[in-house]
């Protein structure tokens, strides 16, 4: 259906305007009036709705959580007991869980991811196929299309790390890491069970394997958000290192990284901010018992593993206790993902800057 | 500079180290004592060799970073390779077709998951992809100072940051408590909240990816907004909208913790006698996956490999599907 064309019915002179009242142009008739009237009201109606409902959501578990915030107070947050039977319930060791397992896995995947997201950003890869394909002959336009295909195939190959379901995760955590770590780790017990990292043995799930595959979940979003700040560093920078004589590595430790410094930072906290949030991997890998301890190897808990686990046998009593753990998790997610988002938002305007 | 020609020429040239110049170049004059500084410089630490620290270091650290990225592969290898040496073995039409068996059963499958994660995923799509697209087209055309689509944007990126499983306490506490038992309706809802920020921000990407100029003509024809939107906009942007919804559903497909004490999980089929039972509790393959992980029997944990297979070739079909229409779109 060809759009109706309108013509105003009478120009300010008095003249008539053109083609007015053939079939081919004529003013919207009521019908499209109102249609474009209730168009424009349901996408606005719509809009309004997804405005309110982030207030919703978290009106709808503060509300729910009303009597366990009521009757346990600020004890809840401080408290190390978790016993359904007397009633007594206290999440510290879930918070401490939740940080400790979140922090971890963050050093290891920004360590990893960055390296990773340097590797993709910074042509390397490219590079190394040209050079390569030089030293070969191969110069053929087929041929110098690989580098580019390379780092492209490498690229989607971390992101497919993402692509990966969570539950598989934790499946191939039992199965792999878990195994797989059991000699190391008794070994390390063994000879270094005074140091507090290795003060107990690891009888299956812990802390260690449950950061480690959080590690792996974490690494493609900060690779990704960080290789978008390092390529947003303008190409002028990096040729005025590279005209000052600095090598290549130079350029990157003391321009690109000081550069884009920001938005990495802010890839960080929002990659922060899943770890926190990450559920089935550390349900299934973390050990789910209360307690706080430094050691990579002893079972721990998480806030969501234990909405998890808790939630689809939980009482009338303990569905509001449980909201109050959830209320508590959103309250630090929520922070630390407005964190990230404001510092990502000034990365960007403080780069435009520069270009 | 008296001759910068000359000087430029020159320094283009690889200063020689000793003083005997290559008999080819022309001798120099007088003039070039300005050059004279440069021989000051060690020009052997610019050599281009490991033993040189600076080019030692250069060398390693690239050696270094590209070690981390393959290692960082490592994982996805080592999950592909499990997934096909322990999910292949039991995958079978009857796998895919049975209902999970009972503890210490054998055989069985996993059909009415898969029936599950389908109907739910695709209810959850038939909630969101309205609001979501409706939404950006909305934000599209919305003027920069309007308030309105700022909080809009905001509460997308906080919706992009929630934690999986706090949908799930919300779906909880709305629908599964309201009306008294775990269904796949509050499973889709769940869904459908991880879901709307993918779509919106996608579809608003695409709609602003629309030319300027096709706008305008509609307008200028005389369209009203709705037209424009319908007829112009809409289709301009499909393939882009079409990849957001794509990768929404692989995300959604691959949920498992939203869906735990919300749909729950059930060992039956979610329609039978022609009856599609939305109000009970229903089965998912996420779910299967995760309760069938945590038994001690060896038929379950075979089951809940193959139905992991099955779930990463659904998402990895679906985000292949996202990315093919997206590298469709018209320019």
């Amino acid at each position: 259906m060809p759009p109706a064309v309108a013509a105003r019915p009478a120009s300010p002179q008095g003249l008539p305007g053109p083609n007015e009242g053939s079939g081919l142009a004529r003013p919207p008739s009521g019908l499209q009036r109102i249609s474009d009237r209730a168009f424009r009201g349901l996408c606005h109606g719509f809009a309004w709705m997804c405005a309110l409902l982030v207030s919703y959501i978290i009106l709808e578990i503060a509300l729910k959580a009303r009597p366990a915030v009521s009757s346990l107070g600020i004890d809840f947050i401080t408290g190390t007991t978790w016993d359904p039977n007397e009633e007594k319930f206290s999440i510290l060791p879930e918070i401490w869980g939740t940080l400790y397992t979140s922090l971890l896995a963050l050093a290891i995947a920004t360590t990893f991811g960055v390296a990773a997201a340097l590797f993709l950003a910074e042509g390397f890869l490219g590079e190394l196929m040209t050079k390569g394909l030089q030293r070969l002959g191969l110069n053929t336009p087929v041929w110098q299309r690989v580098p580019d295909a390379s780092e492209r195939i490498l690229r989607n190959l971390i992101e497919l790390l993402a692509a990966i379901p969570s539950v598989v995760y934790g499946l191939w955590g039992i199965f792999e890491v878990i195994p797989a770590l059991r000699g190391p780790c008794a070994w390390l017990f063994e000879q270094f069970n005074w140091f507090a990292l290795f003060s107990t043995p690891l009888s299956g799930p812990g802390v260690l394997p449950a950061v480690i595959v959080l590690a792996i979940m974490l690494l493609p979003t900060i690779t990704a958000l960080s290789r978008d700040a390092l390529i947003a560093v303008p190409e002028k920078l990096r040729m005025a290192a590279y005209g000052m004589g600095a090598t290549r590595w130079e350029t990157i430790l003391a321009v690109i990284l000081p550069t884009a410094g920001r938005g990495m930072f802010g890839a960080v906290v929002i990659a922060f901010g899943r770890a926190l949030g990450e559920t089935m991997a550390l349900a299934m890998l973390v050990g789910n018992a209360n307690r706080i301890s430094l050691s990579l190897f002893s079972p721990a808990n998480t806030l969501a593993a234990l909405l998890a686990n808790s939630f689809p046998e939980a009482g009338p009593r303990e569905v509001a206790v449980l909201m109050y753990a959830a209320l508590v998790l959103l309250g630090i997610t929520l922070i630390v993902n407005v964190l990230g988002s404001a510092l990502l938002l000034r990365a960007s305007r403080g780069s435009e800057g520069v270009r | 500079m008296a001759h910068p020609d000359r000087e430029l020429q020159d320094l283009s040239q690889p200063v020689p180290v000793t003083a005997s110049a290559p008999s080819h170049r022309p001798p120099l004059s007088p003039s070039m004592a300005p050059l004279e500084p440069l021989r000051a410089i060690d020009l052997k630490s610019l050599e281009h060799s490991l033993r040189r620290p600076r080019t030692f270091v250069n060398a390693f650290l690239s050696v270094v970073v590209a070690g981390m990225t393959l290692l960082a592969l490592i994982p996805l290898f080592s999950v592909l390779w499990m997934l096909i040496k322990r999910g292949v073995q039991r995958l079978s039409l009857e796998v895919l077709t049975q209902t999970p068996p009972a503890p210490l059963e054998q055989g069985g499958g996993f059909g009415n998951a898969i029936l599950g994660t389908l109907v739910m995923v695709g209810l959850a799509a038939l909630i969101t992809v309205p609001v979501g697209v409706l939404t950006a087209v909305y934000l599209s055309q919305a003027a920069d100072k309007d308030r309105l689509a700022h909080v809009v944007r905001f509460a997308a990126k906080v919706l992009t940051g929630f934690p999986s499983i706090l949908a799930g306490v919300f779906a909880y506490g709305a629908v599964v408590l309201t009306l008294g038992g775990f269904s796949a309706l509050a499973g889709a809802l769940a869904l459908s909240i991880l879901m709307l920020p993918t779509i919106m921000l996608t579809s608003e990407d695409a709609i602003r990816m629309v030319p300027a100029k096709m706008r305008e003509a509609a307008t200028g024809m005389g369209a009203t907004p709705t037209q424009t939107a319908l007829w112009v906009l809409l289709p301009t942007a499909f393939p882009g909208i079409a990849t957001g919804v794509m990768l929404a559903l692989a995300r959604a497909a691959g949920e498992t913790a939203p869906l735990l004490f919300t749909a729950l999980f059930s060992h039956y089929w979610i329609a039978s006698h022609g009856h599609v039972e939305l109000m009970q509790p229903t089965a998912s393959l996420a779910v299967l996956i995760y309760n069938f992980a945590g038994v001690p029997y060896d038929n379950q944990l075979e089951l809940a490999w193959a139905a992991a297979l099955v779930l990463v070739l659904l998402v990895l079909v679906v985000n292949l599907l996202g990315q093919w229409l997206a590298s469709r779109r018209v320019e």
